[in-house]
C-alpha cells in the first residue's frame, strides 16, 4: 500500500572545485527512489549552493519503501560535455517507516564518492507520509522494528520472546558481470552498494514478514551478513530473534528495562494472539515427557518464608552425597526416555563434518577419526559441544526431526502453523532478563565446508545471461531453487547444533550466531551458540492460561519422579493467585544458570561434576564456557580478563574437492586445539568460566587460522580451578627435569599473579555451612597435579580421564614445549587496564561516561620462506599481542580503563597476508569510587533485594511448578546468610523493607544517586556482591551533552539512560583508488575510508535526530590492494541502532517518581504504552 | 619489525614529499628478517586521538623516524612499558591523521564545520592555536618581506640562521601567506578579521595583523642597526601604528584595510613640517619644550643641543611616509636619527619618555599652528614606537 515520500534538498557546503578555470562548482542533485528521478536547478559558481529546493514527492508502496535505499546525487553542471558526478548519499529511510522512530532526517550528509572519498556535505530533509495497510496478504513489514542490540533494547520490554528468524537473499555479484569490464570501476562500486542496500532492505522485510507471521512486532539481535562468494555470487542473510515488545513509557529510574518483563509478564493483555487454546495440553504430555527439553525450569520455586529456612538448611544436613545427588537429578528418567537419540548425537558431538561435495549429492563423509578423539578430549574438559553431528542418513535424521517436536515446539499447539518457526529454538540475544537462562549446558557449534563452484543453477545462468538485470526481484522468483540451497546449508548447520544441545540436555541455543569464511571456491560455513534451559515462561506466545493450564499438566508424571526429593520440593501451588498479584519469581539466586541441564548419570561427554559451590545442591561442571554476556544474576569472583587461543594451520594449496577435504580434515584438529589452548589460558587465570566465546576459523590459501576470543571469570558457583601440570615424557634425564621443574614454577608463579592481578579470592567456605558432600581439603587444595576437584578419587586414578585431563601438559617434544612457552607470552594488560569482549567488565561497575570506540586494522605479511605450523603460531601470536599492546598504549590517557567488546576478526585476503580487525571501545572507570561509596550501597540493596525477595513471597505459589525446578530458592538465601554473617549486617536491617516494591525503590534510589555512603560496610569481598555490581551503577557524570555522535559496540552507554531507539544503521561502503600512494600507501587510503566510514554514520544518526550509534558493529572490512598498479578497494560493513541517549546527571533532575509514585512500578499496566 | 630502518627521512616538505618518502615505508618491500612484518597498520577512533607531543614533532616537521627517537629520548618506552614498534605504530597513526587534518587546519572554520573527524572544540582549539603558532624568531627574519615564492625559496637559509627546521619554516611561512591573502582585501581591523577567519586567540591574531601589517607595508627591518629589535617590538609598533593612524581607528566602518596605513592621513602629514621649516616655530617649540624639562630630567644640555636635529627627524620621518620607497626606511631612520643620538647622549627610557610627552603637548601653546589633533594622532603612535624600541 502507498506511502508518500518526501525530499527537499536545501544546501550543499565545502564542494569541491569541479571547475578548474574558475575553482568553483555549477552543482545540481537527482533525487532518485526507484525508478523515479528529480533534479534540482543548477546552483552556478558556488562551493556552497543554496539549492533550497521544493518537496520532490515519491509516490510508492510500502514494500519499494523497505526495499529500496533513497538515492541523491550532487552533479557539476558541464554545458559541452557530460556532467560529472561529485559524489552521492543513500540513505536508508526504514526508520520513517515505524511511528516510534525518526519521523524526519534532516541534517548534513557527507557526499561520498567511492574514488574520492567524502567531497563536501549535502543539507537534505526526508519526511515520510505512509497510509495503513490492512492488507493481510501484503509483501511489506512495516512497522517491525529491528534491533542490533542482543539484549531487549532499554526502553522496552519483551512481552513474548518468539524465536529464530532467518532469511537469505542471493544475487550475481556486479563486481563479477560482464559489464564490469567496460564500465568504470565508479560505476560498478555504486552498482554493488547499490545492489547490496537493495538486498539489505529486501532481507530485512522478508525477515519482517515473518515476524508479523508470529504475531511478533520487533526483531532483536538483528545480525545481518555479506558472503561475497565473487563469481558465484553475492548472499545477505540475516538472523535475528522475533520479540513482541513493548514500550516502557517510564523506563523506571535505573533499573534495567529488561528487568521488567519477569514482573509484568502477567498483566500483559495477550491480546495478540486469538488462539489461547493451542495450548491444549492432553495429547502432547507423552511427548514432553519423553523430550528433556521440557524440564527447561530446574528454576527456582518459590518458597513460602516459613519453610527457607528449612530449606536452607536442608542441605548442611543431608547427611551422604548420595542423597542430593538422587534428588537434584529428577530430570534423568525423562532423559533416559529418550536416549536412543540422545546418545546418538552425542556421540556424534564432534569435529566438524565435511561436506565437499554439493549437498544434493549422497551423504556427506563423515569424520569418525577425529570424532573419537574430539569428543572425549575437548568436551570432557570445558562442557562444550563442537563440531557437527554427522550424518547418519534416514533413521537418525527422523530422529531428529522427532526431537524437533520438542516441548517449546510442542505448545505452538498447533504444529503446522508453527511448525518453521519453531524449527529451531535459537536466540541470537546474549543478555536475558532475568530469570529468562534456567540452565546453561555449554558451547555447541557446527561447522561445514562447502564448495562454492556447484551452486550455479543452470536456469540461474541463463536468464541472468539474458537479461542482465541487477534487480534481485526481478529474477528471484524464477530462481528458487539458488536461495534453497544456501538455504538448505545452515538449515544443515543449524539441525546439528539442535542435536547438540539436545544432547546437552538443552532445549533451546541462545547467544547464537553465524559466520562464514570464504577463500576462492570453498566456504566455511560456521555456527555456534550456547545450549541453555530457558524459562518457558517467557517465550510462549500464547495467553499465560494456557501456559499456567500447561504447567499443571506436566506436575504429576514430574512430581513422581521427583518425589524422592521430599517434602522439600512439594510446595503449594498457587499459580494464580501468583499470577495476579504479578509476583513473579525473583531472579535466580546467581548460580542456577551454572547448574548442569543434561543428566549426570547419562552424560554427554565425560566430566568433572561437582556440587555448586554456591548452593551445594546442584551439581555444576567445573569449567564453563558460553557464548553469551555474563548473566546479571552471575555471582563473580574477582575481576574478568580477555582469553585469546590462536591457532595457524598449514595446508597445501589445493582445488575444489581435495582442497575441501583436506580443509574438513584439519578443521576438528584446529578447534581441539583451540580449546585446549583456551582452557589453558583460563586455568593459568585461575578461571573457571568463559563468557562471549567466539570462536572464528578463516580460510585462506595456504593455511587455516583459527582465533578465538572470549572473557574469562571466575564463577563462584564453579570450583577453584586447579594449577597446570607439566609431565616430561623422559624422566631420567636430569636437567630435563630440572628444566620441566623450571617451567612448572613459572607457571605456577604465572597462575599466582594472575590471581592477584584480577583480585581472584573467592572465599574459603567453612564446611559448616557448606553442609553438603564436598571434596576433601586436601583435593581441593591446588596440588600441583592440578585436578579439578570435583572428581572423587576413582575417576581421578581412571587412566582415560587422566589422558583427558586438559591440565596435565605433556611435553613430548618441542612442539609441546613451544605451546607452554607460547602460553606464558601472554602478557596482562598494562596497570590500570582491563580488557574483555563481553557487555560488560566483570568487578567493574563504576563507569564513567568517557568512552572510545575504535577500529583498528592491521595486515602483515607473512615472509617465513619456510614456514612451519610453530613459527606462523608464534607470528600470529605476536601479532594479537602486539595489537593489544599497541591499543593499550594508545588509549594509556585513559586509564584506569575497560576494552570492552573487544572484537577481533581475522582475514587472510591473500596467500601470506593476514589481516586483523579490531573494534571495541575503552570505558574509563573510578578507581576509588568502586571500592567504597559506590559499592557499600549497591551491595546492600541488592542483598536487601534477595532477602526480601524470600521474605515478600509469602504465598508459596512458585507456578514454575516444575518439579525439577525443585531445587528451592534458597541458594541465594544461603548466601546471603553466609554473605550477610561475614558482613555482620543485621537481620533486622535486612528486614526493614518488608516489601518488594520498597526494596526496589531502594533500589533505583541508591543507584541513582551512586555514591551515597552507606553505613553499613561490608566486606569487600562478597562474592554476591561483587557479582551484583558488575551492574552498571552511575557515577554522577559531569559532561554537559555536545553535539556529538558518541558510537559504542556495546548495548548502553555507561551514566546515560536511552531514551528513544530511531532505527537500525546498515550500512555498506566500498572505496576504491587508483593512486594509493598519493593517498598514503595503504595505511592512509584506509585510516581515510574509516574516518569517512564513522562519519557517514554518525552524520545518519544526527540526522535522524539522535546523539549515539549502540551495539556497533564492523561485520565486514575486506581489503584488497594490487601494489603494482596502485591500486586498492575496501569494502566495509557496518550496522548498529541509533538513540537518543540522556545523561543520568540530567535525568538527576526530574523527581524520583517513576520508581516511588507508581505502588508496583514494574507491574502497573500503566508503565505500558503501545 | 618492519622496514623502519629506511625511515631516515630528514627532509618531509610538502604533503607530496611526505607520503611520497613513506610510501616508501610502507610500501612491499619484505623485510628481512623471518616474522611478520606490517604492511598496513592503522587506528581509528570514534573520537579522534590527538597527542599533544606527537603534534608538536609533527609541527616541528620531524619525520616519523626522527619523532619516534625523540620520543623514545623523552622516555615513553620506560613509563609505558611498550615497544618501539608499538611507538612507530602509534607516531604513524598520529601523522597520518595530522595529514589529513592539515587541509582543514588551513581553513580552521571548516575544521569546526567537517564531519571526518569528531574532535572535542577544546581539542579543536589547541589543534588550531598550535598549527598557527610560530617561531618569533623566523617571524623577525621574515617581517616586511614579500610573501612570495622568492622569499620561501630563501627560507633555507633563515633555517639554518633561526635554527628552525625547514619544513617548521615552510609551514610557518604559508601560514603566513595564507593569512595575509585571506585579509588582504578585507575592510575593517586586521587583527579582528583574523581572528574570525582563523579562529585564533587574540594576541596571536593581533601578531599576525603585525605580520600582515609589515607584509603590507614592506618595511625595512633586516639592516644590521635594527638587529637589535625583537618580533615583539616590531609587533607593538604594528600595533601602535595600526592603533593609532589607520581609519579603523577614527571609525570602525571604514572602507581601507587596516594593513594599508590612510592615504589622506598620509598627505596630511606633510602639513607638520612647518613645525621644522618654519624657524620660529622650531624655536618656539624648543623654548616650550626645554622649559618645561628643565631640572626634570638629566640630559638638559644634550637635550638643548640636539633638540632640533630630534625634532626635524620626528617630523620629516612622518613626511616621507607617502612615497613607498620611504616607507621601507621607517624605522631605520627611528633608529639612526632619534634612538641612537639619544642613546649615545645616554638618555634614560624616563627621559625619553618625558621628552616626548612635551614634545607632543608643547604645539598646543605654539600661536599659528593648527594641526594639533594631526600632530597628536602622528605623535601618539611615534612615541609608542620610540619607547618600545628603546633598549639595547
Amino acid at each position: 500500500m502507498p506511502g508518500k515520500l518526501k525530499v527537499k534538498i536545501v544546501a550543499g557546503r565545502h564542494l569541491p572545485v569541479m571547475d578548474r578555470a574558475s575553482d568553483l562548482t555549477d552543482a545540481f542533485v537527482e533525487v532518485k527512489f526507484g525508478n523515479t528521478t528529480f533534479k534540482t536547478d543548477v546552483y552556478p559558481k558556488s562551493l556552497n549552493p543554496q539549492w533550497n529546493s521544493e518537496w520532490f514527492k515519491f509516490e510508492v508502496d510500502d514494500e519499494e519503501l523497505q526495499d529500496e535505499p533513497l538515492q541523491i546525487t550532487v552533479l557539476d553542471h558541464d554545458t559541452y560535455s557530460a556532467n560529472d558526478a561529485i559524489g552521492k548519499v543513500y540513505i536508508d529511510i526504514d526508520p520513517l517507516l515505524y511511528s516510534e522512530a525518526a519521523t524526519v532526517i534532516s541534517g548534513w550528509f557527507p557526499i561520498y564518492d567511492t574514488i574520492h572519498g567524502i567531497r563536501g556535505e549535502i543539507n537534505v530533509v526526508v519526511k515520510v507520509d505512509l497510509f495503513n495497510d490492512l492488507n493481510r496478504f501484503r509483501q511489506s513489514s512495516c512497522g517491525v522494528k529491528f534491533f542490533c542490540t542482543t539484549s531487549i533494547p532499554k526502553c522496552y520490554r519483551a512481552v513474548i520472546i518468539h524465536g529464530f528468524v532467518e532469511e537469505l537473499v542471493v544475487n550475481e555479484d556486479p563486481e563479477y558481470q560482464w559489464i564490469d569490464r567496460i564500465r568504470t570501476p565508479r560505476a560498478s562500486n555504486e552498482a554493488r552498494q547499490r545492489l547490496i542496500s537493495l538486498m539489505s532492505g529486501e532481507l530485512q522485510r522478508k525477515i519482517g514478514l515473518k515476524v508479523l507471521e508470529m504475531r511478533g512486532n520487533a526483531v532483536v539481535g538483528y545480525l545481518q551478513c555479506f558472503d561475497l562468494e565473487g563469481e558465484s555470487g553475492l548472499v545477505v542473510r540475516a538472523i535475528g530473534t522475533a520479540c513482541t515488545l513493548d514500550k516502557l513509557s517510564n523506563t523506571s529510574a535505573f533499573l534495567p528495562a529488561c528487568n521488567s518483563p519477569s514482573k509484568e509478564m502477567k498483566e500483559i493483555p495477550f491480546n495478540e494472539d486469538p488462539n489461547p487454546n493451542t495450548y491444549s495440553s492432553g495429547p502432547s504430555t507423552p511427548l514432553k515427557n519423553q523430550t528433556y527439553s521440557f524440564s527447561p525450569s530446574k528454576s527456582y520455586s518459590r518458597q513460602s518464608s516459613s519453610s527457607d529456612t528449612d530449606l536452607s538448611l536442608t542441605p548442611k544436613t543431608a547427611p551422604s552425597p548420595q542423597g542430593p545427588r538422587i534428588f537434584l537429578f529428577p530430570s534423568s528418567p525423562t532423559l533416559s526416555c529418550d536416549s536412543p537419540h540422545l546418545k546418538k548425537s552425542c556421540l556424534l558431538l564432534s569435529g566438524s563434518s565435511i561436506k565437499p561435495l554439493h549437498s544434493s549429492h549422497v551423504s556427506p563423509v563423515v569424520l569418525r577419526k577425529s570424532v573419537s578423539f574430539t569428543e572425549e578430549l575437548l568436551l570432557a574438559a570445558s562442557g562444550m559441544g563442537s563440531g557437527s553431528a554427522g550424518k547418519e542418513g534416514g533413521p537418525f535424521k527422523t530422529l531428529l526431526r522427532q526431537q524437533t517436536q520438542s516441548a517449546l515446539e510442542q505448545r505452538g499447539g498447533s504444529p503446522h502453523r508453527f511448525c518453521r518457526r519453531r524449527e529451531f529454538p535459537f536466540f541470537t540475544l546474549t543478555t536475558f532478563p532475568p530469570g529468562f537462562l534456567v540452565h546453561v549446558g555449554g558451547v555447541v557449534s557446527a561447522r561445514s565446508v562447502k564448495l562454492l563452484d556447484r551452486i550455479h543453477n543452470p536456469a540461474f545462468v541463463g536468464i541472468m545471461g539474458n537479461t542482465r538485470s541487477y534487480k534481485l526481484l526481478d529474477w528471484n522468483s524464477f530462481n528458487s531453487d539458488e536461495p534453497e540451497t544456501r538455504d538448505a546449508w545452515w538449515a544443515e548447520i543449524r539441525q546439528e547444533i539442535k542435536s547438540h544441545a539436545k544432547a546437552l540436555g538443552c532445549h533451546a541455543v541462545v547467544g547464537y550466531s553465524e559466520s562464514t569464511s570464504i577463500c576462492e571456491e570453498v566456504c566455511i560455513l560456521s555456527a555456534s551458540g550456547t545450549a541453555a534451559v530457558l524459562n518457558p515462561r517467557f517465550l510462549q506466545d500464547g495467553t499465560m492460561e494456557g501456559c499456567l493450564e500447561q504447567r499443571l499438566s506436566w506436575q504429576p508424571g514430574f512430581f513422581s519422579i521427583g518425589s524422592e526429593k521430599g517434602e522439600v520440593d512439594f510446595f503449594p501451588q498457587s499459580q494464580d493467585s501468583s499470577s495476579l498479584l504479578g509476583i513473579e519469581e525473583a531472579s535466580p539466586p546467581g548460580c542456577g544458570f551454572c547448574h548442569i541441564p543434561y543428566d549426570e548419570l547419562n552424560m554427554p561427554f565425560p566430566a568433572h561434576l561437582t556440587y555448586c559451590y554456591n548452593c551445594r545442591k546442584q551439581k555444576v561442571p567445573d569449567v564453563l564456557f558460553t557464548t553469551i554476556d555474563l548473566p546479571v544474576e552471575a555471582i563473580v569472583v574477582g575481576k574478568g580478563c580477555l582469553i585469546q587461543a590462536r591457532l595457524c594451520r598449514l595446508k597445501k594449496k589445493a582445488q575444489a574437492e581435495a582442497n575441501a577435504t583436506s580443509i574438513s580434515n584439519l578443521l576438528p584438529f584446529m578447534e581441539y586445539e583451540v580449546h585446549t589452548q583456551l582452557m589453558n589460558k583460563l586455568k593459568l587465570r585461575g578461571m573457571n568460566a568463559l563468557f562471549g566465546l567466539r570462536i572464528q576459523i578463516t580460510v585462506g590459501e595456504n593455511m587455516l587460522m583459527g582465533l578465538a576470543s572470549a572473557t574469562g571469570v571466575y564463577l563462584a558457583a564453579l570450583p577453584t580451578p586447579g594449577g597446570i601440570q607439566i609431565a616430561g615424557k623422559t624422566p631420567n634425564d636430569g636437567t630435563y627435569e630440572q628444566h620441566i621443574s623450571h617451567m612448572q614454577k613459572k607457571i605456577n608463579d604465572t597462575i599466582a599473579k594472575n590471581k592477584e592481578l584480577y583480585e581472584i579470592n573467592p572465599p574459603e567456605l567453612p564446611e559448616e555451612i557448606i553442609g553438603s558432600p564436598i571434596p576433601e581439603p586436601r583435593q581441593r587444595s591446588r596440588l600441583l597435579r592440578s585436578q579439578s576437584e570435583s572428581s572423587d578419587e576413582v575417576t581421578e586414578l581412571d587412566l582415560s580421564h587422566g589422558k583427558k585431563d586438559a591440565f596435565v601438559l605433556e611435553i613430548d617434544d618441542t612442539d609441546a614445549m613451544e605451546d607452554v612457552h607460547s602460553l606464558l607470552t601472554d602478557v596482562p594488560p598494562p596497570s590500570g587496564f582491563y580488557s574483555c569482549n563481553t557487555e560488560i567488565m566483570p568487578g567493574i561497575n563504576n563507569w564513567t561516561p568517557e568512552i572510545q570506540m575504535f577500529t583498528a586494522v592491521r595486515v602483515s605479511r607473512l615472509s617465513n620462506i619456510n614456514p612451519t605450523n610453530q613459527t606462523l603460531n608464534k607470528n600470529f601470536n605476536d601479532l594479537c599481542e602486539n595489537l593489544l599492546k599497541s591499543l593499550y598504549f594508545k588509549l594509556r590517557s585513559m586509564v584506569p580503563c575497560c576494552l570492552c567488546h573487544v572484537n577481533f576478526t581475522v582475514a587472510l585476503p591473500e596467500d601470506e597476508l593476514v589481516q586483523i580487525a579490531v573494534t571495541a571501545v575503552a570505558i574509563t572507570y573510578d578507581k576509588n569510587q568502586a571500592l567504597q561509596a559506590n559499592k557499600a550501597p549497591t551491595e546492600k540493596s541488592q542483598q536487601r533485594a534477595s532477602t526480601d525477595n524470600e521474605e515478600q513471597l509469602q504465598f508459596p505459589l512458585e507456578l514454575c511448578s516444575d518439579p525439577l525446578s525443585a531445587q528451592p530458592f534458597s541458594p541465594a538465601k544461603e548466601v546471603l546468610e553466609g554473605a550477610s554473617s561475614h558482613s555482620g549486617i543485621p537481620a533486622a536491617q535486612r528486614d526493614r523493607c518488608n516489601s518488594w516494591i520498597e526494596l526496589i525503590k531502594l533500589k533505583a534510589q541508591t543507584i541513582r544517586r551512586g555514591s551515597i555512603k552507606t553505613t553499613t560496610s561490608l566486606e569487600k569481598a562478597s562474592p554476591l556482591a561483587e557479582g551484583y555490581l558488575r551492574h552498571r551503577s552511575v557515577p554522577s557524570c559531569t559532561n554537559s551533552t555536545v553535539s556529538v555522535v558518541k558510537m559504542t559496540p556495546l548495548s548502553f552507554l555507561p551514566g546515560a539512560k536511552i531514551t528513544k531507539y530511531l532505527g537500525i544503521i546498515n550500512m555498506f561502503f566500498i572505496r576504491e583508488t587508483t593512486s594509493l600512494r598519493e593517498e598514503g600507501g595503504v595505511s592512509g587510503f584506509l585510516h581515510a575510508f574509516i574516518a569517512e566510514v564513522f562519519a557517514m554514520v554518525r552524520a545518519h544518526v544526527a540526522a535522524l535526530g539522535g546523539n549515539a550509534v549502540v551495539s556497533y558493529i564492523m561485520k565486514q572490512c575486506v581489503f584488497m590492494e594490487n601494489p603494482n598498479k596502485n591500486q586498492a578497494q575496501c569494502l566495509i560493513n557496518v550496522s548498529g541502532d541509533a538513540v537518543i541517549f540522556v545523561r543520568e546527571s540530567e535525568l538527576e533532575m526530574l523527581p524520583v517518581q517513576p520508581s516511588t509514585a507508581a505502588p508496583q512500578p514494574t507491574s502497573s499496566a500503566g508503565d505500558v504504552t503501545t | 619489525m618492519s622496514g623502519d630502518t629506511e625511515d631516515t627521512g630528514e627532509t618531509l616538505g610538502t604533503r607530496g614529499d611526505i607520503w611520497g618518502h613513506c610510501g616508501d615505508i610502507w610500501g612491499h618491500r619484505a623485510a628481512p628478517a623471518a616474522g611478520m612484518s606490517s604492511d598496513l597498520d592503522v587506528f581509528v577512533g570514534n573520537t579522534t586521538l590527538i597527542d599533544e607531543e606527537v603534534y608538536r614533532l609533527w609541527l616541528d616537521g620531524h619525520s616519523v623516524a626522527e619523532a619516534v627517537a625523540r620520543r623514545l629520548r623523552g622516555g615513553v618506552l620506560e613509563r609505558e612499558g611498550t615497544s618501539v614498534a608499538v611507538l612507530q605504530s602509534d607516531t604513524r597513526d598520529h601523522y597520518r591523521t595530522f595529514q589529513m587534518l592539515e587541509r582543514l587546519l588551513h581553513v580552521p572554520p571548516r575544521l569546526l564545520q567537517q564531519l571526518l573527524f569528531q574532535i572535542p572544540p577544546e581539542r579543536q582549539a589547541l589543534l588550531v592555536q598550535r598549527y598557527y603558532a610560530f617561531d618569533e624568531a623566523l617571524a623577525r627574519e621574515l617581517l616586511g618581506k614579500k610573501l612570495s615564492k622568492g622569499t620561501k625559496k630563501e627560507l633555507d637559509e633563515v633555517s639554518a640562521r633561526t635554527g628552525v627546521g625547514i619544513r617548521s619554516c615552510r609551514r610557518q611561512f604559508d601560514n603566513f601567506k595564507r593569512v595575509f591573502k585571506a585579509v588582504e582585501e578585507l575592510r575593517g581591523p586586521l587583527a579582528e578579521n583574523i581572528q574570525q577567519l582563523f579562529l585564533l586567540p587574540p594576541p596571536l591574531a593581533r601578531d599576525y595583523a603585525a605580520i600582515v601589517f609589515f607584509a603590507n607595508s614592506r618595511f625595512e627591518t633586516g639592516k644590521r642597526r635594527l638587529q637589535f629589535l625583537s618580533f615583539a617590538d616590531f609587533a607593538a609598533c604594528a600595533q601602535s601604528m595600526m592603533g593609532h593612524w589607520s581609519q579603523g581607528a577614527l571609525a570602525p566602518e571604514a572602507a581601507e584595510p587596516d594593513g594599508d596605513l590612510p592615504k589622506s592621513f598620509l598627505q596630511d602629514l606633510k602639513e607638520l613640517k612647518v613645525l621644522v621649516t618654519d624657524k620660529d616655530l622650531l624655536d618656539q617649540h624648543k623654548s616650550l619644550v626645554c622649559s618645561a624639562l628643565r631640572g626634570k630630567i638629566s640630559v638638559y644640555n644634550e637635550l638643548e643641543a640636539s633638540f632640533k636635529a630630534l625634532s626635524r627627524a620626528l617630523v620629516n620621518v612622518g613626511g616621507k611616509l607617502t612615497h613607498a620607497r620611504d616607507v621601507r626606511d621607517f624605522f631605520v631612520d627611528l633608529v639612526e636619527k632619534v634612538i641612537e643620538p639619544c642613546r649615545s647622549d645616554k638618555w634614560s627610557p624616563g627621559d625619553l619618555r618625558l621628552f616626548l610627552t612635551h614634545y607632543t603637548a608643547a604645539p598646543r601653546n605654539l600661536p599659528g599652528f593648527r594641526h594639533q589633533a594631526l600632530w597628536e594622532r602622528y605623535m601618539a603612535a611615534i612615541t609608542a614606537c620610540l619607547l618600545r624600541m628603546y633598549h639595547d
